[in-house]
């Protein structure tokens, strides 16, 4: 706890503008130098212009709402099982997300429904399929201890990864450079377009993350006490695996799975601000927006002129970061 | 007796109630009316079903057969809200809690009342500041629930339950785990909210003792079927308890009102 007792509200004040200045400044950094005449014309024709407005900003963009979404839907996950290290990474929605984009790819096909593109969608339903197995697997005994569905979760994943190396193996060496490069994790060939294909996924996820944070306060202090409180315990988590689906499906079908940021985020604002949902989420959405834009730009600039996949840089955080937390946990028994 | 269904001052009314996890039968035919402002305590042996009978009764486990009435509606013609501000539970302690401070989570027991868009209300503060006037966790109301001790947090839990704004409370062995201070506390203050609010108390027990001396009506639940079920006192007899637990007891007189009490037994020397 923080003795300038900083309010809430107040904190998640200082995190919209820590947020804003990360979203102003992130574009500006990069390899080669932008001036600020170039990017104070956005329609001009030069190569400084093109780079800031038509390649960096889109890819600040994207990067800020996938770690947003990725960030809230850990969140949801660790309260839903009350598990800190229940994530749709670690609980295999991203692979099932990884799978159906994989699929779509080696179909070939090219689709898009109301401006939604096909690949979005078929990540969308290989979360969707992943996250439906996890459950279904855990609760075949009746029960729905955070234990059994984490060792769901990894032989869900571990399924998933295995049907991907096999899809690979049977593509030609076109897709399967592309499925493998975009497994990494990256944020290296988004525009304008891919904000738009992210958006609607991560708006709508999250608004029904928003709607439902007493739910998820009740839930996290347990799921016999949310239901005598009034919480329809099924319904809501039935609602908000819809949501996390929609937002984690979203997210890999642009960027790949993206790993650690929806366990680091939400663990770390839990210190800064508390376990209320209510001020948790928003803080989450900020804080792991700007995590993940962070991580690009240490993605992008590290090895200039060449680039890492941003998942490479969230998973050298995260891989420690998770260790952290499962020793921590062997003694306060893994809850949150 | 009219043969209607539903008797006008019973608040809960189970008839011929069984329940089964897969294949198991945890419940067998259970009969059993509840009255307003009644204090019921559950006993019997582990196994029999008592926590089983409680959730059931606040519709957190649900299936199962026969019939269970509150306020003589069918409990599973209720919404989860509906009945939350009917019935409230106390869990057994899982040890499992969260850094929310002893006022946030009473203020979660208002849940039924809230909308995602709705603000908490001033009846809402005036519920919560009564609920943790009753249990006595003012004095502890903005410390966390992880740093509470136990008879402390079960204090809280009952609050919460309380703000809730339901005339039914059920809990699951409220006392075990303290010490005789605090389950001395947590029994007064169940006590109290039974006589000052008229609240109808069914709480899950172990300790005989309290059962009878503590409540007005005792249950006892032997492997899934009702062992016994009438006014607290007559639970103190070899006949009956022997049925329940496959055990004698030895009883003495208690001192200050000469109430029978169970008495542990000497280990020989």
């Amino acid at each position: 706890m923080n003795d300038a007792r900083l309010s809430k509200t107040a904190k998640i004040a200082l995190l919209v503008l820590l947020a804003a200045a990360v979203l102003l400044a992130a574009p500006m950094v990069g390899m080669s130098r932008v001036s600020l005449s170039a990017v104070l014309r956005p329609f001009s024709q030069s190569r400084q212009t093109d780079i800031f407005w038509h390649l960096r900003v889109p890819r600040v963009l994207v990067s800020f709402l996938a770690g947003a979404a990725l960030a809230v839907s850990g969140m949801t996950f660790q309260a839903m099982f009350r598990n800190a290290l229940a994530t749709p990474f670690t609980l295999g929605v991203s692979s099932g997300a990884s799978l159906g984009a994989s699929l779509y790819i080696l179909s070939g096909v090219q689709i898009s429904v109301l401006g939604v593109s096909g690949v979005s969608l078929a990540a969308f339903g290989g979360a969707l399929v992943a996250i439906l197995l996890v459950y279904g697997l855990s609760s075949l005994r009746g029960g729905l201890s955070a234990g059994t569905m984490l060792l769901a979760g990894v032989a869900v994943s571990f399924f998933f990864a295995s049907m991907i190396l096999f899809i690979q193996y049977l593509s030609d060496f076109t897709n399967t450079f592309r499925i493998l490069r975009w497994t990494m994790g990256g944020l290296g060939t988004v525009g304008y377009d891919s904000v738009l294909d992210v958006l609607p996924f991560v708006l709508s996820g999250s608004a029904i993350v928003l709607l439902l944070t007493n739910e998820l306060n009740l839930i996290t202090t347990g799921e016999d006490i949310a239901a005598s409180r009034g919480v329809n315990v099924a319904g809501a988590k039935r609602v908000l695996f819809f949501a996390t689906s929609l937002m984690v499906g979203g997210v890999v079908a642009i960027c790949g799975p993206i790993g650690f940021v929806g366990m680091m985020s939400p663990h770390i604002c839990r210190l800064l601000i508390g376990p209320d949902h209510r001020h948790l989420t928003p803080a989450t959405l900020l804080f792991g927006g700007m995590f993940l834009t962070l991580c690009d730009l240490l993605a992008r600039t590290v090895i200039a002129p060449a680039e890492l996949p941003v998942g490479v840089i969230t998973a050298l955080l995260g891989g420690p970061f998770f260790l952290w937390l499962l020793l921590r946990a062997s003694h306060d028994r893994g809850t949150l | 007796m009219a043969s209607d269904e539903s008797k006008p001052d019973a608040l809960i009314e189970v008839a011929d109630f069984s329940f089964s996890i897969g294949k198991k039968a945890i419940l067998r035919g259970v009969s059993v009316d509840i009255s307003a402002g009644e204090a019921l305590s559950i006993i019997g042996p582990n196994g029999a079903g008592k926590s089983t009978l409680l959730k059931c009764l606040d519709g957190i486990l649900t299936g199962g057969t026969g019939s269970i009435r509150v306020h003589g509606r069918p409990l599973e013609s209720y919404s989860r809200r509906e009945l939350a501000k009917l019935v409230s539970y106390v869990p057994q302690a899982d040890g499992r809690l969260l850094p929310f401070t002893v006022e946030e989570f009473v203020l979660m027991g208002r849940y039924p009342y809230l909308s995602p868009f709705s603000s908490i209300s001033e009846t809402d503060r005036k519920a919560v500041r009564e609920a943790m006037a009753l249990t006595g966790v003012e004095e502890f109301a903005g410390r966390l629930l992880t740093t509470l001790s136990g008879g402390e947090r079960q204090k809280a839990f009952i609050a919460a339950a309380f703000a809730q704004g339901a005339a039914i409370l059920l809990l699951d062995e409220p006392t075990t785990f303290l010490d005789p201070r605090h389950q001395d506390e947590v029994l007064r203050t169940l006590h109290r909210i039974n006589r000052e609010s008229g609240a109808t108390i069914v709480s899950v027990t172990h300790d005989i003792n309290t059962a009878a001396l503590g409540s007005n009506r005792v249950l006892a639940l032997k492997a899934g079927e009702v062992a016994f079920h009438g006014p607290a006192a007559d639970v103190m007899d070899n006949s009956v308890l022997e049925r329940i637990y496959g055990k004698r007891f030895i009883f003495a007189a208690h001192p200050l009102t000469g109430k029978p009490v169970v008495v542990p037994e000497v280990a020989e020397q």
